[in-house]
């Protein structure tokens, strides 16, 4: 038994829940909804702080309109996906982690989304492209700069 | 409807059969990620609008994945009282061509696969007229599905489809007619081992949880598959979410447990969408809550959603990130099914264990144990992707060779080039040579050669694969996934990193490659948890069989494969190029030039040696000059 007693924890996966529905709401993770959440779970502020810096998913810094993901899992990885990221660094001016001047488009790079069959693969918010190759990149991406985005034509 | 019983069951099984085989015309799209990448979603709109457009009656299905990912996207049509057919790499256009000939009654062949027969086909079936079946086809004909059993031909959204195919029948079985020891014991002797990579025998991690005189307890069903060039997980999360729930419900009654809970990592979208219906339907038909199946036994489900860090595939991370905690692990023992979850005894088993185990209970330890070898009963799911001609996954018993595999299933290297090896295991595992390729595949022969099983990852390379890269690429992955608890793993992972990056830049010594394995060697020894323990898999098993890429690097600073940047140039070969200038434009550093129809040049000062034009090149003009 602690000396001093404590809290009940959260029901399992509770933080993690409550971490993805403030980042899925703001793009990133705001200080006062982290203070909000840590005071509703009972859990210490600190421990959702680590929380939120541990994960690769959530963010402190707000986004783009339209996250990219280049995924350099191993399949993508031998099948050009770092060609693809090349092609996507020079086309946008941005290295991975940035956000474009424009505030269109963040890049970040992924390992591995699953869809190694279909190597290289790429994905943009939640539409996931493959058998991907860099001359296309420029035509992908004015979807997304011209509409609010969103995959509504055939894939590639 | 509530499924209070066998007989209601017995109910949604004719709903089922009616949305199965329908007595109309119906076209299932796969539109699991797989399919949706290739534009699936696109194929799926123009099949509903051409039909609507021409007034055809239709019942048209998103389904998950078949496995043969080559050919997405996949429609099959099934007309009734026909054997379906199955159409590959449709477009909308091909989709709308499609409607179109339906319309007028015929069938297209053009880009027809195969047929699939049923398995009860309704009376008066004909085959197809000169297509094969589709378990003839070279990719199917040596596999036998037991985990995929329904993926890409059920509804995953449709309960009374799964049961349908004798779905939730193995519940029924385990809570209305054997005690939870039986269950355990059916499990145990079909031989099941963990299908996340470690084998782990599965009834035997139960017997050990169900012994432990502690409540509550749990059951955890692993989903966070991590391991890059690996999707079967998120394969039957999105096309078969039912029988991952219904092996995690038996789990429960066999440990003695109330509470589940299934991790899927954050990347899989579409898999958390699905098995959250998917439970979602189950609680509201009562297969999930109280008084299971008129059973007394109580049992309910939490998703959790992970976040994005590799580590928690490991059990102990995932459970302290189901905790709320960081996704770190802790030594063992204690084992989690000792002290798990809140320190109570739990259960963790990996998705593909999990959907396995409806069947053993349905058709018996001894039917089970019956396929594949004695030490390696069942079937072990792979996914075959890299440089490989026929991608997909790919379902057989234990014992095939790595040459059945990537040879006869995968049609061997992609555009006819020479497969050099295969990956399997993920950042766990290790590089395998060509000439390895008779070794029947177990736990144990790919442990042996330096590899593992692992979550059956198995990525093909040929001969424009740099082994040396490959090595410095999986260590630069566990080194960022590393979650820095222990010293071995975050410094040993960084430091090979180093020595890595040191040889493919052109810099390393002989002397690099001693340390490198010593290093690879105390990582190995003295890191806590399987991913550091597991880390140098990757380095140990190039420097093994690919010594001679190893050497070229530091003893003639030369890249056989032609990867490695600061070891090769590009050169357009003058005599060859007819100045399209496709390279020029595609080159991302602005490093061609050269007029129009005359022979094009790559100012060496800026080429990043990205090899993006080697690539385009229509008349193979590029050089990589190593």
């Amino acid at each position: 038994m602690p000396l001093i007693p404590q809290p009940p924890p959260p029901a399992g996966g509770a933080l993690l829940t409550r971490l993805h529905a403030i980042n899925a709401e703001h793009g990133y993770l705001p200080e006062e909804e982290l203070r909000r959440a840590a005071e509703e779970l009972g859990v210490p502020l600190s421990q959702v702080y680590s929380a939120a810096t541990f994960y690769a998913a959530f963010s402190f810094q707000p986004r783009g309109r339209h996250t990219i993901h280049v995924c350099l899992g191993t399949a993508c990885y031998i099948r050009g996906g770092e060609k693809l990221l090349e092609k996507l660094e020079s086309t946008l001016g941005v290295r991975p982690g940035e956000t474009t001047d424009d505030g269109t488009f963040t890049v970040e790079t992924v390992h591995c989304v699953g869809s190694c069959s279909m190597s290289p693969v790429m994905r943009v918010d939640g539409d996931t492209y493959g058998r991907l190759k860099a001359d296309i990149l420029p035509r992908l991406l004015r979807r997304y700069q011209t509409e609010a985005g969103g995959m509504s034509d055939e894939g590639t | 409807m509530k499924v209070r019983s066998r007989s209601d069951l017995e109910t949604l099984r004719a709903e089922g059969l009616s949305t199965l085989y329908p007595s109309r015309l119906k076209i299932s799209v796969g539109m699991a990620t797989c399919g949706l990448a290739t534009g699936a979603a696109a194929v799926y709109d123009a099949l509903r609008d051409e039909a609507a457009r021409r007034d055809l009656d239709l019942m048209l299905v998103a389904t998950g994945c078949l496995g043969y990912c080559q050919q997405e996207p996949l429609v099959e049509v099934r007309r009734p009282g026909r054997d379906p057919v199955l159409y590959a790499r449709v477009t909308a256009d091909r989709a709308r061509e499609l409607i179109a000939a339906l319309a007028e009654g015929e069938l297209p062949t053009e880009g027809a696969l195969a047929i699939i027969p049923e398995e009860k086909p309704p009376a008066g079936s004909k085959p197809a007229g000169g297509l094969p079946r589709l378990n003839d086809l070279p990719f199917y004909s040596r596999q036998h599905k037991i985990v995929l059993r329904h993926c890409g031909l059920i509804d995953p959204a449709s309960v009374a489809e799964y049961v349908a195919q004798g779905g939730y029948e193995a519940l029924a079985h385990a809570l209305l007619d054997l005690t939870p020891e039986q269950v355990i014991d059916e499990v145990l002797r079909a031989g099941l081992r963990g299908r996340g990579g470690a084998g782990f025998p599965t009834g035997r991690k139960w017997q050990i949880c169900q012994a432990v005189p502690i409540q509550p307890k749990y059951v955890i069903c692993n989903g966070d598959e991590g391991d890059p060039g690996a999707y079967m997980d998120r394969t039957v999360l999105e096309s078969d979410p039912h029988s991952v729930i219904e092996g995690l419900i038996i789990a429960g009654y066999a440990i003695g447990a109330h509470q589940g809970y299934i991790y899927v990592r954050d990347e899989y979208p579409l898999a958390v969408e699905r098995v959250t219906q998917a439970v979602a339907r189950a609680e509201e038909l009562g297969l999930l809550g109280e008084n299971i199946l008129g059973s007394g036994f109580d049992f309910n489900i939490t998703i959790v959603r992970g976040a994005g860090a590799f580590v928690c595939g490991e059990e102990t991370a995932l459970i302290s990130s189901i905790e709320g905690g960081l996704g770190e692990p802790r030594p063992k023992p204690p084992f989690p099914a000792v002290s798990g979850l809140w320190g109570k005894p739990t259960v963790i088993n990996n998705v593909k264990t999990l959907a396995t185990v409806p069947v053993i209970i349905t058709r018996g330890a001894d039917w089970y144990a019956s396929i594949g070898t004695e030490q390696n009963a069942g079937t072990v799911v792979f996914s075959l992707v890299g440089k490989v001609a026929n991608t997909g996954l790919v379902e057989v018993p234990l014992g095939l060779t790595l040459r059945d595999l990537i040879e006869g299933i995968g049609g061997g290297g992609l555009n006819g080039k020479a497969v050099k090896a295969v990956q399997t295991g993920g950042p766990s595992g290790g590089c395998l040579p060509a000439r390895l390729f008779d070794l029947p595949i177990s736990y144990e022969t790919l442990t042996q050669a330096g590899s593992i099983m692992g979550s059956g990852g198995m990525v093909v390379m040929d001969e424009d694969t740099c082994m040396v890269d490959v090595a410095r690429y999986f260590i630069g992955f566990t080194m960022a996934e590393s979650c820095g608890k222990c010293a071995p793993c975050r410094e040993g992972t960084q430091y090979m990193h180093q020595i890595l990056t040191r040889i493919t830049a052109g810099e390393g010594s002989v002397e690099d490659l001693e340390l490198l394995e010593e290093v690879a060697l105390w990582v190995k020894k003295a890191s806590l948890c399987g991913l550091g323990q597991t880390a140098p898999n990757p380095v140990l098993s190039t420097l093994r069989y690919f010594r001679d890429e190893y050497e070229a690097h530091v003893k003639e600073k030369r890249c056989p494969a032609g990867v490695c940047r600061a070891l090769i140039r590009l050169s357009i070969l003058s005599e060859l190029c007819n100045g399209c200038g496709l390279c020029r434009r595609e080159c991302p550093a602005g490093a061609i030039s050269g007029e129009k129809k005359q022979p094009h040049t790559i100012n060496p000062e800026l080429c990043t040696r990205c090899r993006i034009c080697y690539d385009v090149c229509p008349v193979g003009a590029v050089e990589i000059v190593r």
